[in-house]
């Protein structure tokens, strides 16, 4: 019979089920077979749409970092809920007798870390194809760890929501795009003050002004890591 | 002890459809019932209702003395389901995915084995990705999976159906096995033929409810109606 | 439902009077038929009083009219009807408040917020457009609630798609806490986006310091007139919910019986004769499905 200690579990479980979605992933390679390219391919077709000027290209390169990577997720959330859906794994799991909260910190995991290898490689186009030079490593570095762990949680509450639903391809970046909204501001003006943009471009906000901003990714992150712990259960309930 | 299964005019909805419509039904431990009903007479839901898979949408329902409208987490993680679908990822092989079921229902690394084992899913087939085997073998997998689990509740959807002979009699010595440990076993069939020889009680179902009901004492050897008795162990002749 | 033959006489007749739609008592209709028409006295009032007695301002002219719909659009849309839908969620994922009411309360208290929430955008851009010369200014405020907006029509979306109410209520509490925490988080980072953008260059239009009696006076009575008209069509709207409901139980016991009757007739086909039938057994007194409130 299953042992029905639950405190310690909950991390045992995350861990249990982010192995299997990155085993997965390193199996399929659909995120970085599928949705990497999609994200250069969004950077690519930015600079066809703003032209080839390079000061152009500096100064919105940390806004179109984001919204590459704001897209990105929405894929790799999406993907992480379709191998759920396939021959009923969705069930599957939820008889698997993990604990609610751990299934979530588990899939957002698993999720983030794909975002994360997903950032390293979009932040390399940008210096590479906008001509950015990086002031401070750090800075992006910093930003993109709190970010991202935000939006896997945003998304994987909302990829979990629409999880059972017929309509979720289209439901999904409708509902966690305005949500994530200040990850792509905060996470732009964070950028803009480590990439070094251009002042004109980037105004107050490149000296000392970068503060509030990875206090508002900090807020974010743990404010969904929060809700999804607490509210997840509910979710799986749906049926 | 509380009845594996108590239905009391349960109601399931898919969607808005009632596809259960006031069932009613107790299976005590260590029995095995068959339901027998047409397609489309809710069986499916009546197993996944059992399951926790579903909220009910009215009338008392309760599995192992869980209530089904508050406690589904906990009926969840006590009952195993072979259903249509296999619930395995096609992207890990067959021990990994047996490995990580074991592993989310903190079994001990031997049980999972020994299932395996059972059901031959050693070697060549254990290192197989789940996405390249056959019907057959993907429910092969999904029964080792359960068998570990040692769930106290068996919902079985057509069991037999893509299983070769020498699964389905392995099915039904392990069937046997469960109901004598005390587990309740309750299969869903349209052709219970395969089932009839496991089963201590055969139920039809149609139109979302249990029309009909029969013991089965060609079961019992000795001809004595089944008896339940308060600890849940059944006496097989 | 008259037409469908029963076939196990009498017992499986569901008791179609104690539940469904309760009728709202003589003093709800009362309370509600004050409520409505105080409210249009209010609105009526503060037409009045705006456009015809408040002298126009000094800077803005006949343009500070506008100071008495959209401030008062504003915070009905963004505190009292997202406040309502936040707190009704939490009740509904609260296991001992659970209650169809509180599902019914997020719904129409958020439907309602998003038209306040339009017209918020509306007239907000409609003060912009002579203030800033641009209809959209991306003013730290109005863009806030644009996304606000956006995140409104999104909870209505989740609700349209077709689903069991108990699920649908679920997915919606949660949308609806989600998208109300990361309220405070959009307008916090859009204001500083915007105040370290660039700093104070925009004419926002607050008020002018010095503010006649009769404008305050009309200022506040907008703020009771709207808040009283959201009540007014919160209450309506929960009544129009509650008929739906209702119907919803409608089809349900058709579909029930339906499924009853689609039952006996295959099993009078095909059951076996040892099968020993069980009707006596069969939903004695089927049970309420889903109730259905008061307003």
């Amino acid at each position: 019979m299953p042992t029905m200690t639950t405190e310690p579990s909950v991390w045992r479980d995350a861990w249990v089920v982010s192995a299997k979605d990155l085993r997965i992933e390193m199996r399929s390679r659909v995120v970085m077979n599928q949705v990497l390219p999609f994200g250069l391919l969004v950077l690519v077709l930015f600079a066809l749409a703003l032209g080839p000027g390079r000061q152009t290209l500096i100064g919105a390169a940390p806004g179109l970092f984001w919204v590459a990577v704001l897209f990105s997720s929405v894929l790799a959330v999406q993907r992480s809920f379709s191998l759920e859906s396939s021959d009923g794994a969705r069930d599957g799991l939820r008889l698997a007798g993990l604990d609610p909260a751990g299934v979530f910190l588990g899939k957002a995991g698993a999720v983030a870390a794909q975002l994360g290898a997903l950032e390293v490689v979009l932040g390399a186009g940008v210096v590479v194809l906008y001509g950015a030079d990086v002031r401070s490593l750090l800075g992006l570095v910093a930003a993109c760890l709190v970010a991202t762990v935000g939006l896997a949680a945003a998304g994987t509450i909302y990829g979990a929501l629409a999880a059972g639903l017929r309509v979720r391809e289209t439901l999904l970046p409708f509902l966690l795009l305005p949500v994530v909204a200040p990850v792509l501001l905060a996470g732009t003006r964070a950028w803009q003050a480590a990439l070094g943009s251009p002042p004109g471009a980037a105004g107050g906000a490149s000296t000392g002004g970068g503060d509030p901003w990875m206090g508002v990714l900090v807020v974010f992150a743990l404010v969904y890591v929060s809700l999804g712990v607490l509210l997840y259960g509910y979710l799986e309930e749906a049926a | 002890m509380v009845p594996a299964v108590h239905l009391r005019s349960a109601i399931a909805l898919t969607g808005r459809f009632p596809a259960l419509a006031g069932a009613d039904l107790v299976v005590e431990r260590g029995e095995v019932v068959v339901v027998e009903g047409p397609n489309g007479a809710g069986k499916t839901t009546l197993l996944r209702l059992c399951a926790g898979l579903m909220a009910p949408g009215g009338g008392k329902a309760s599995v192992l003395g869980f209530d089904l409208f508050k406690d589904r987490g906990e009926v969840r993680r006590r009952v195993g389901m072979l259903g249509h679908a296999s619930f395995l990822y096609d992207d890990m092989s067959v021990t990994e995915n047996m490995r990580f079921f074991a592993r989310a229902a903190r079994l001990p690394a031997g049980e999972v084995e020994a299932a395996g084992e059972r059901l031959g899913l050693v070697g060549r087939v254990g290192r197989t990705m789940v996405g390249r085997l056959s019907a057959g073998q993907r429910r092969r997998v999904a029964l080792a999976v359960l068998v570990a689990r040692r769930p106290e509740l068996w919902l079985l959807d057509e069991p037999h159906a893509s299983l070769d002979a020498a699964t389905r009699q392995l099915l039904g010595i392990l069937v046997s096995e469960a109901a004598r440990a005390g587990a309740a076993v309750l299969i869903a069939s349209h052709e219970p033929e395969a089932s009839l020889p496991l089963a201590d009680r055969l139920v039809g179902m149609s139109g979302g409810r249990v029309v009909s009901e029969r013991l089965l004492s060609a079961h019992h050897d000795d001809g004595a109606v089944s008896a339940h008795h308060d600890d849940g162990a059944v006496s097989v002749a | 439902m008259s037409g469908m033959p029963d076939v196990t006489a009498g017992e499986t007749q569901p008791a179609m009077g104690d539940r469904g739609l309760r009728p709202w008592s003589e003093r709800t209709v009362w309370v509600v038929r004050i409520l409505g028409i105080a409210s249009l006295v209010g609105v009526a009032a503060t037409v009045w009083l705006g456009l015809w007695v408040t002298p126009p301002d000094r800077v803005q002219g006949n343009l500070v009219r506008l100071v008495y719909v959209h401030p008062a659009v504003a915070w009905i849309a963004l505190y009292v009807a997202f406040g309502t839908v936040g707190v009704a969620s939490v009740l509904w994922l609260w296991p001992r408040t659970r209650s169809s009411f509180f599902d019914r309360l997020a719904a129409s208290a958020m439907e309602i917020g998003t038209v306040f929430t339009g017209l918020t955008l509306v007239t907000g851009s409609i003060w912009g457009k002579p203030t800033w010369g641009v209809w959209w200014a991306w003013d730290a405020r109005l863009t806030s609630t644009a996304l606000l907006f956006v995140l409104q029509l999104g909870y209505l979306a989740l609700r349209r798609v077709p689903s069991d109410p108990e699920s649908r209520a679920r997915r919606s509490a949660v949308a609806a806490l989600v998208a109300a925490l990361d309220v405070p988080i959009v307008h916090f980072s859009v204001l500083w986006w915007r105040t370290l953008h660039q700093k104070a260059t925009v004419l926002t239009p607050t008020l002018s310091p010095k503010i006649h009696g009769i404008m305050a006076w009309t200022l506040l009575l907008g703020f009771v007139a709207f808040t009283l008209v959201f009540f007014w069509m919160l209450a309506v709207r929960m009544r129009s919910a509650s008929i739906e409901d209702y119907l919803d139980d409608e089809g349900m016991d058709a579909a029930l019986e339906e499924r009853w009757a689609e039952g006996s007739s295959i099993a009078a086909e095909s059951e076996e004769p040892a099968a020993a039938p069980v009707g006596t057994l069969v939903g004695a007194g089927m049970p309420a499905t889903v109730k259905g409130g008061e307003l």
